[in-house]
C-alpha cells in the first residue's frame, strides 16, 4: 500500500477588495495602490472551504500557499483560521517588480512539487487581474489535469477519484471523471465558505507559516509585460424619467434605444 | 507572420466569435490568416470562415476532439502551431477558450493575453488592451515571447465579412493519437436555447425585487421578443429566485452586451463589476436613489411589474415595424 493519507493544497491570492477605487499613478505607468484595501480572493474562499471539507471527509493534511508581499499573510492566516493546517508564504519582496501569470505558475509549481499534493484547489479566477490562468498553467507545469469552474464535486474511492461538474455556458454542464493528482478551480456554487470563529482565529496564529523567497523558487522570466493603464472613458450622465405615466416613460426609452442609442 | 484563429464549435454550431476573431486577425494587415476547426462536422463551417477572410481552413477531425475536452484540444493545437509555424493564436474568451488557452500557452511557452478588447501588431510584437479590476481600468499588455496566444472578449469586435472572401481552401491536419487524462462522462445541455450571458447581445436582468422565481417569466417573455438572454443579480440568486448560472456580477458572469436592462436591481458594486462594460444600460427601479441610475444611460423610475410588460409590447411594435 502506498501513502495512506491525502495531501490537499490550496492556492490563494490576496486581492484588492471590490470597493477599491482605481487611480492611475506615474502618468498611467502604474496604479496608485496607496489606498487599496485587500481581502482573500472570493473564489479562493470556495477553494479553501472545499479543501477543508475534503480533508474532514478523508483525513490527511491541508496546506495553503500564497505569493506576494508581506500583506498576503493575512489571507494565509484567514485560511488557517477557516481550518487549513499550515501555510507557505512565497515572499516576493526584493524580487522582480512584475511577475506575470507564467512566472507565478512557475514559482507555485516549484513549491507544489515539493509538497507532492494529491489534490490542488484554487479559485477559478482572481477578481483583480481576472485572467483564470493559474489553474490551467499550474496543471500544465505539474503535468496533471485541471478542471476549471468546478460547480460540484463528488469524491469516490476515499478521495482517489471524483465526479466533477464544470459550469460552461447557458446552463450547460460538463461532467468529468478525474483521478488524482488533479487541480480544481472552485466556482461559487461549489459550497458556502465558513466564517472563521474567534477561537479558530486565535488557534490560527499558532499554526505554522513557512516563508520562501521568490528568488529561490522562480526559474523563468515574464512573457507578458504591462505597458500602462488607462481609465475607461467616463459615461455622460444618463436620462432618467420619473413622475410620468409608466406607459409614456417606457415608450420614450424604447424609442431612444432605437433612434439615439441605436441598439435595437 | 502566420496567424491561427481557433473557431469554436459547440453542439455542431459555429460560434459567432469566429467571425469576430477573423475580423480582428485581418486587422493585422499583410499577414497570413488561417482558421482551425476541431471535431465532427467541422467541414460544414469552412465556407463561413472563408467569408470572414480565412485564407485556409484547417480541419482536425480526430474523434477525441468531438466533445470539448481541454487536453486533446491543447495537444492538437500545439502540434498544429509548431508544425505550421504560427506566431499568433487567437481564440474566444468564452468558457471553452478560457479553459484551454492558458494551458496551450504554457505548453508552447507562449505569452498569454486573456480577454482582450483590442489587439494589434507593432512590427512583430503583439499588443493588446484588456480590462482589469472588473473593468475599472484597462491595461495595455505586450507579448515578449515568439508565440502569443490571445483570447478576445466576445461581442466587442464586430464581425465583418471580408471584401474578397477567400476561395475557402480546406485541408485536414492529422494530429496523431490524442490522449485524454480525464474522462468526460456527460455534457448536460442548458435549458435555454439563448446565447450564453457572456455572448449575449441583449440582456434583461432581474434583482431582489422580482420577489420569486415565478416572476422571472415576465422577463423571459419580454426577452423573447428581442432574442435577449435573462440574467439575475446576486441578491436574486442568493434568495433562490434564479439559478447561479444566471448571475451577473463579481461572483457570477462578466457580461458585455450592447443593451443591458436592469429590472429591480439596485446596482451594488458587485453587480456593476459584472456589467459595467455594457454599451447601453437601462435601469428600471422604484427607488430613484438606487445607485444603478448613476450608471444607466436611460432610467425609468417605476415598478418593474408595470414597466416590463409595457416594454414587451413596445418592443413587439418595434420588431413588427422592421
Amino acid at each position: 500500500m502506498g501513502r495512506c493519507f491525502l495531501k490537499i493544497v490550496v492556492l490563494v491570492k490576496h486581492v484588492p477588495d471590490t470597493e477599491t477605487k482605481i487611480r492611475l499613478a506615474g502618468g498611467g505607468k502604474s496604479l496608485d495602490e496607496s489606498e487599496f484595501s485587500y481581502m482573500l480572493n472570493p473564489y479562493d474562499e470556495f477553494a479553501v472551504e472545499e479543501a477543508i471539507k475534503t480533508q474532514q471527509k478523508f483525513g490527511g493534511e491541508s496546506v495553503v500557499i500564497s505569493m506576494g508581499p508581506a500583506r498576503v499573510q493575512e489571507s494565509l492566516r484567514k485560511s488557517l483560521a477557516m481550518g487549513i493546517d499550515r501555510a507557505i508564504w512565497v515572499n516576493t519582496e526584493g524580487g522582480p517588480a512584475y511577475l506575470d501569470s507564467w512566472c507565478v505558475a512557475n514559482a507555485l509549481t516549484t513549491v507544489l512539487k515539493a509538497e507532492a499534493p494529491d489534490i490542488v484547489f484554487c479559485g477559478q479566477k482572481a477578481i483583480d487581474d481576472d485572467t483564470s490562468h493559474i489553474g490551467p498553467m499550474v496543471g500544465e507545469l505539474m503535468g496533471i489535469p485541471h478542471v476549471q469552474v468546478v460547480a460540484k464535486l463528488e469524491w469516490q474511492e476515499g478521495g482517489k477519484k471524483a465526479l466533477v461538474e464544470r459550469e460552461v455556458e447557458g446552463g450547460m454542464v460538463e461532467v468529468y471523471e478525474v483521478g488524482t493528482p488533479v487541480i480544481l478551480g472552485a466556482h461559487k456554487s461549489l459550497n458556502t465558505p465558513r466564517f472563521p470563529t474567534v477561537p479558530n482565529i486565535m488557534k490560527a496564529k499558532k499554526k505554522p507559516m513557512d516563508e520562501k523567497k521568490v528568488g529561490d523558487v522562480l526559474s523563468v522570466q515574464p512573457l507578458v509585460e504591462i505597458r500602462g493603464f488607462q481609465l475607461p472613458p467616463e459615461k455622460a450622465p444618463g436620462k432618467v424619467f420619473k413622475g410620468e405615466p409608466v406607459e409614456t416613460m417606457v415608450a420614450r426609452v424604447v424609442q431612444l434605444l432605437r433612434t439615439e442609442a441605436k441598439v435595437l | 507572420m502566420k496567424i491561427l484563429v481557433y473557431a469554436e464549435v459547440r453542439g455542431g454550431k459555429l460560434k459567432s466569435t469566429a467571425g469576430e476573431l477573423l475580423t480582428a486577425a485581418r486587422g493585422f494587415a499583410g499577414h497570413e490568416v488561417h482558421a482551425v476547426l476541431l471535431g465532427k462536422g467541422a467541414k460544414d463551417h469552412v465556407s463561413t470562415l472563408a467569408k470572414f477572410g480565412a485564407q485556409k481552413v484547417i480541419l482536425v477531425e480526430n474523434p477525441a476532439t468531438d466533445t470539448y475536452q481541454g487536453e486533446p484540444h491543447v495537444a492538437a493545437l500545439v502540434a498544429l502551431v509548431t508544425s505550421g509555424g504560427y506566431s499568433v493564436v487567437l481564440g474566444p474568451a468564452s468558457p471553452t477558450g478560457r479553459d484551454f488557452f492558458p494551458r496551450l500557452a504554457a505548453r508552447l511557452k507562449a505569452a498569454m493575453l486573456t480577454d482582450v478588447v483590442k489587439v494589434a501588431l507593432e512590427g512583430s510584437t503583439v499588443v493588446a488592451t484588456r480590462p482589469m479590476y472588473a473593468g475599472k481600468c484597462l491595461a495595455e499588455v505586450v507579448s515578449k515571447a515568439s508565440i502569443t496566444c490571445v483570447t478576445v472578449r466576445p461581442n466587442v469586435i464586430p464581425a465583418q465579412a471580408a471584401e474578397n472572401g477567400s476561395s475557402g481552401g480546406a485541408e485536414a491536419f492529422d494530429t496523431g493519437a490524442l490522449s485524454a487524462p480525464i474522462a468526460i462522462k456527460e455534457v448536460r445541455a442548458g435549458k435555454s436555447e439563448k446565447p450564453d450571458l457572456t455572448e449575449a447581445n441583449i440582456i434583461i436582468s432581474g434583482g431582489r425585487a422580482m420577489a420569486n422565481s415565478d416572476n422571472f417569466k415576465i422577463l423571459h417573455s419580454c426577452a423573447d421578443v428581442v432574442g435577449a438572454t435573462v440574467g439575475a443579480s446576486r441578491a436574486a440568486v442568493d434568495s433562490g429566485y434564479a439559478p447561479h448560472d444566471m448571475q451577473v456580477g463579481q461572483t457570477g458572469k462578466t457580461v458585455n452586451p450592447s443593451l443591458y436592462i436592469a429590472c429591480g436591481i439596485s446596482g451594488s458594486i458587485q453587480h456593476l463589476a459584472g456589467m459595467r462594460t455594457s454599451k447601453i444600460i437601462v435601469a428600471i427601479n422604484t427607488d430613484a436613489d438606487a445607485p444603478i441610475f448613476q450608471k444607466a444611460d436611460y432610467g425609468i423610475v417605476a415598478d418593474l411589474f408595470a414597466a416590463v410588460p409595457i416594454m414587451e409590447a413596445e418592443l413587439k411594435k418595434l420588431m413588427v415595424g422592421q
